[in-house]
């Protein structure tokens, strides 16, 4: 064996600290008790608690399979099938903005990957700006933000003790940030939450961001994950585009179609002229190229094949329906299990009220920590439960649980 | 319709001046006026021209991907049985963020030799990174995180975008020279001396095999010496390995340099990619790889390496990394594929050799011994910006203006046809 001459130079690396979130589930796996609950994953099960490949998707795989394509390398903004439907998807085929060529759409790695492009372009040709991200948010938007170099503050979001949103205080904040910054919005069933602004919130929310010069950028990881409908969950998105905004807007494919590991999603400028876009889709295209080249390519065939062809649409569809409808039926039931067995008149209807995977649920840490101790279930320290990783069957169990944590511990 | 005017943004002083654009009978000030078109890249360009160009005759050697002898895109036989049992076994949750383990070590194995010590002692930090590029960007990115103050050595000529990998991950660069036009081969002299001018302690990029975009590679012995000179300077060396198989033909002749380095006791790092020697370009599948002094500091460098990857793409694609793990886990399938990546690299060999004596026949008052001395994917022919455009304008060819011709896009039925176009505008020189 060679003995090492040179000492290394990374003496200094500090271990980094674990991810709160996969620290849960290594956690889980190792607890032996037969009541054992994991909430904290962020990928759907079924009722059975299994993971889920959606038969479109699987459908899409056999056809890819047979054509047996070539694995040559995308162009750097990606699959341009890809592009073209992703966009129609979001913003709808017969958007003026896609009629108009205005969206300037680049292929990324899921949700995070062009949320990372959106931030390095913003780092790069908005050198003063400011992002504003709500408070809580998606642990990785910090990130996110930090590695591009992006300044960020928080806006209230949520509300402790209406277990809703902190509407007034949210505006408040938007209002107070410096002119022209980046607005980071949940599209639809807000991360850690589950709290959506209503219609005529997101209509305020628009007139204040318009007031105060600010861009809107939406992070879009659930479009027809959280109702069950693709355009309902696109609204927000929709009405801010209607009013005339330019725009950025992350989507991801990973919950809605289950492609989680193959990381695709886009990243979109809504420009006020075709011109502006191609310039900004050329700008996008010189940060990729340093990052990663081109990106991978299966995922987006896979997106293309199902979105471009009417039966698979309309079969994933469907069962976007029925993944969203276990979810409903799950907050329902937990719903019903909490009012009736809690006799203190505490209003649990947040749970019907938060929308999509997940819901906070108002505990907060010593009772997350008692969730587990005693309850041996597993779910983020702040509070929120994945009810992705929830039964029918355990949502009894579930809620003994919250009712007991709530009540006796302080 | 509210819409955001040049009015309001006067009154709130901001300062960027948006370029007014009309949409029906709305005017409306753009935030992105100030956002120019970025120049082109230099290599597709080629590619675009050559699909435009309805002559029967035409050849594309600016392809950075491999061909076979019709000119067609590979998939590999083994990457297809891969498939075909990915296929049935579906399972699409996140990896773990530094990748799939399996893919890692198999990785491991091919770099650093089937037995390393090195891998048993577990001091490799090794994350799975997307392709080649991903590799260098995290290096880069790890570099500037924990080592601000230093810089990177990039040989010149390189693969361009090294240099906005270093650039965007703001590591100052510094170059060291590399090529020698008037051989056509390795100015070894020079590289020397500008390994031992560096201050010590640097960090140079070393392509490991079949350099892009010159094919001209160190001899063994000379590699020795570079091994050496970097022990007296205690320079850290990274290396790049795209085409690992694919140069000579055999995985660990090509992985040569890199043993070398390790058996003198250097603590490198190491970005790997599968996109040439598998065929697997557009599924992005890499490794990135740093040797650490014992497993403790391995451990913290993963986690380092992986708190960088997060906010990049969170955790990379599972596709590519499936087909790369199913192929090198299983001995057969292992087999079929070091059959065709040496099946790839003698075409390459032949075509070499084609074009060679072509020329040679053909009378030319050059030397053409370069061509058969590189290896790899390229060419460094040694032509002129003025003479590939004549080649492009009189005869069809497209490859890129530094005169470097893609082996892969050479075949038997225009290897002739190719060297008597070169012959052409090269003859009077």
């Amino acid at each position: 064996m060679a003995v090492s001459v040179n000492v290394s130079r990374f003496e200094g690396v500090t271990m980094a600290p674990p991810d709160p979130i996969l620290g849960v589930s290594e956690a889980f796996r190792a607890d032996t008790n037969d009541l054992k609950l994991n909430l904290g994953v962020g990928a759907y099960r079924t009722e059975e608690l299994q993971p889920y490949v959606l038969n479109v998707v699987k459908k899409a795989e056999k056809l890819m399979l047979e054509r047996g394509e070539n694995k040559e390398y995308l162009p750097i903004e990606g699959l341009a099938a890809f592009n073209k439907v992703t966009a129609e998807l979001l913003f709808g085929a017969d958007n003026s903005v896609i009629q108009e060529g205005r969206v300037a759409t680049i292929q990324g790695l899921s949700g995070t990957g062009s949320l990372r492009l959106a931030a390095a372009f913003i780092h790069r040709y908005f050198p003063d700006a400011k992002a504003l991200i709500s408070s809580p948010t998606w642990g990785n938007h910090k990130n996110i933000f930090n590695d591009a170099r992006v300044p960020w503050s928080e806006y209230r979001y949520y509300d402790p003790r209406t277990v809703g949103l902190d509407f007034d205080g949210m505006v408040a904040d938007i209002k107070a940030a410096p002119d022209g910054s980046f607005v980071l919005l949940h599209g639809c069933a807000h991360n850690p939450t589950g709290i959506d602004p209503t219609p005529e919130q997101w209509e305020k929310i628009a007139d204040v961001i318009q007031e105060k010069n600010h861009i809107p950028f939406f992070d879009v990881a659930y479009q027809g994950f959280a109702s069950g409908s693709l355009d309902a969950d696109a609204y927000s998105v929709r009405l801010f585009v209607r009013r005339g905004f330019e725009l950025l807007v992350a989507q991801s494919y990973s919950k809605n179609l289950g492609l989680y590991a193959e990381r695709i999603g886009a990243i979109n400028v809504v420009c006020s002229s075709s011109d502006a876009g191609t310039r900004v889709k050329s700008q996008l295209k010189r940060l990729a190229r340093p990052m990663y080249s081109n990106p991978p390519v299966h995922g987006a065939r896979i997106v293309a094949n199902v979105v471009g062809d009417p039966n698979l649409f309309n079969e994933w569809k469907q069962e976007m329906e029925l993944m969203a409808g276990r979810i409903k039926n799950v907050r329902q039931r937990l719903y019903e299990n909490l009012s009736e067995k809690d006799k203190s008149g505490k209003d649990w209807s947040f749970v019907l009220k938060q929308i999509g995977m997940f819901s906070y649920t108002g505990l907060h840490k010593a009772q997350s920590d008692h969730m587990t101790d005693k309850w041996h279930i597993y779910m983020t320290k702040d509070g929120r439960i994945s009810l992705a990783g929830l039964s029918l069957s355990k949502c009894e169990y579930l809620a003994d649980a919250i009712i007991d944590s709530f009540h006796n511990v302080d | 319709m509210a819409a955001i005017s040049r009015e309001i943004l006067k009154r709130r002083g901001i300062h960027r001046s948006p370029v007014m654009a009309t949409i029906g009978t709305r005017s409306m000030a753009s935030w992105f006026g100030h956002v120019e078109p970025a120049a082109k890249d230099p290599i597709l360009g080629v590619t675009e021209a050559f699909l435009a160009d309805p002559s029967p005759d035409k050849v594309n050697v600016g392809v950075g991907a491999y061909r076979d002898d019709n000119g067609k895109p590979v998939v590999l036989e083994c990457v297809r049985e891969a498939e075909r049992r990915i296929a049935g076994n579906l399972n699409m949750e996140y990896l773990p963020m530094g990748g799939s383990i399996k893919m890692i070590e198999e990785s491991l194995k091919l770099a650093y030799g089937e037995d390393s010590e090195l891998i048993k002692e577990k001091r490799i930090a090794a994350v799975q990174a997307l392709s080649g590029t991903g590799a260098c960007r995290l290096f880069a990115d790890f570099q500037k995180r924990f080592l601000p103050d230093t810089q990177i050595y990039i040989p010149i000529p390189t693969w361009a975008n090294h240099h906005n990998i270093w650039r965007d991950a703001c590591v100052p660069q510094r170059t060291f020279r590399y090529y020698h036009p008037e051989t056509r081969g390795l100015d070894f002299a020079s590289m020397m001396d500008d390994i031992k001018n560096a201050p010590n302690g640097s960090f140079f990029l070393l392509h490991a095999c079949a350099h892009n975009p010159t094919g001209v590679d160190p001899s063994e012995e000379q590699w020795r010496e570079i091994s050496y000179q970097f022990k007296v300077k205690n320079h850290f060396p990274f290396f790049d390995m795209a085409y690992q198989g694919f140069a000579s033909g055999d995985p660990n002749r090509d992985a040569k340099a890199i043993r070398i380095f390790l058996e003198d006791g250097h603590l490198i790092g190491c970005a790997q990619s599968y996109a040439k020697n598998m065929g697997l370009y557009g599924q992005r599948v890499g490794c990135l790889s740093i040797l650490c002094d014992d497993e403790l500091q391995a451990v913290a460098v993963k986690s380092q390496l992986q708190q960088l990857a997060r906010p990049m793409y969170s955790n990379p694609p599972v596709h590519g990394a499936l087909v790369v793990s199913i192929i090198l886990g299983d001995p057969e399938l292992k087999s079929l594929w070091l059959k065709e990546v040496k099946g790839m690299a003698d075409r390459i060999i032949g075509m070499r050799k084609a074009l060679r004596e072509n020329l040679e026949k053909l009378g030319s008052p050059l030397s053409w011994e370069h061509i058969t001395n590189q290896i790899g994917m390229f060419c460094y022919s040694g032509m002129t910006p003025e003479q590939v455009d004549r080649l492009t304008d009189e005869f069809h060819i497209y490859m890129t203006r530094n005169g470097r011709i893609s082996m892969a896009g050479v075949t038997t039925g225009n290897a002739g046809y190719l060297a008597n176009a070169i012959h052409e505008v090269t003859k009077s020189s």
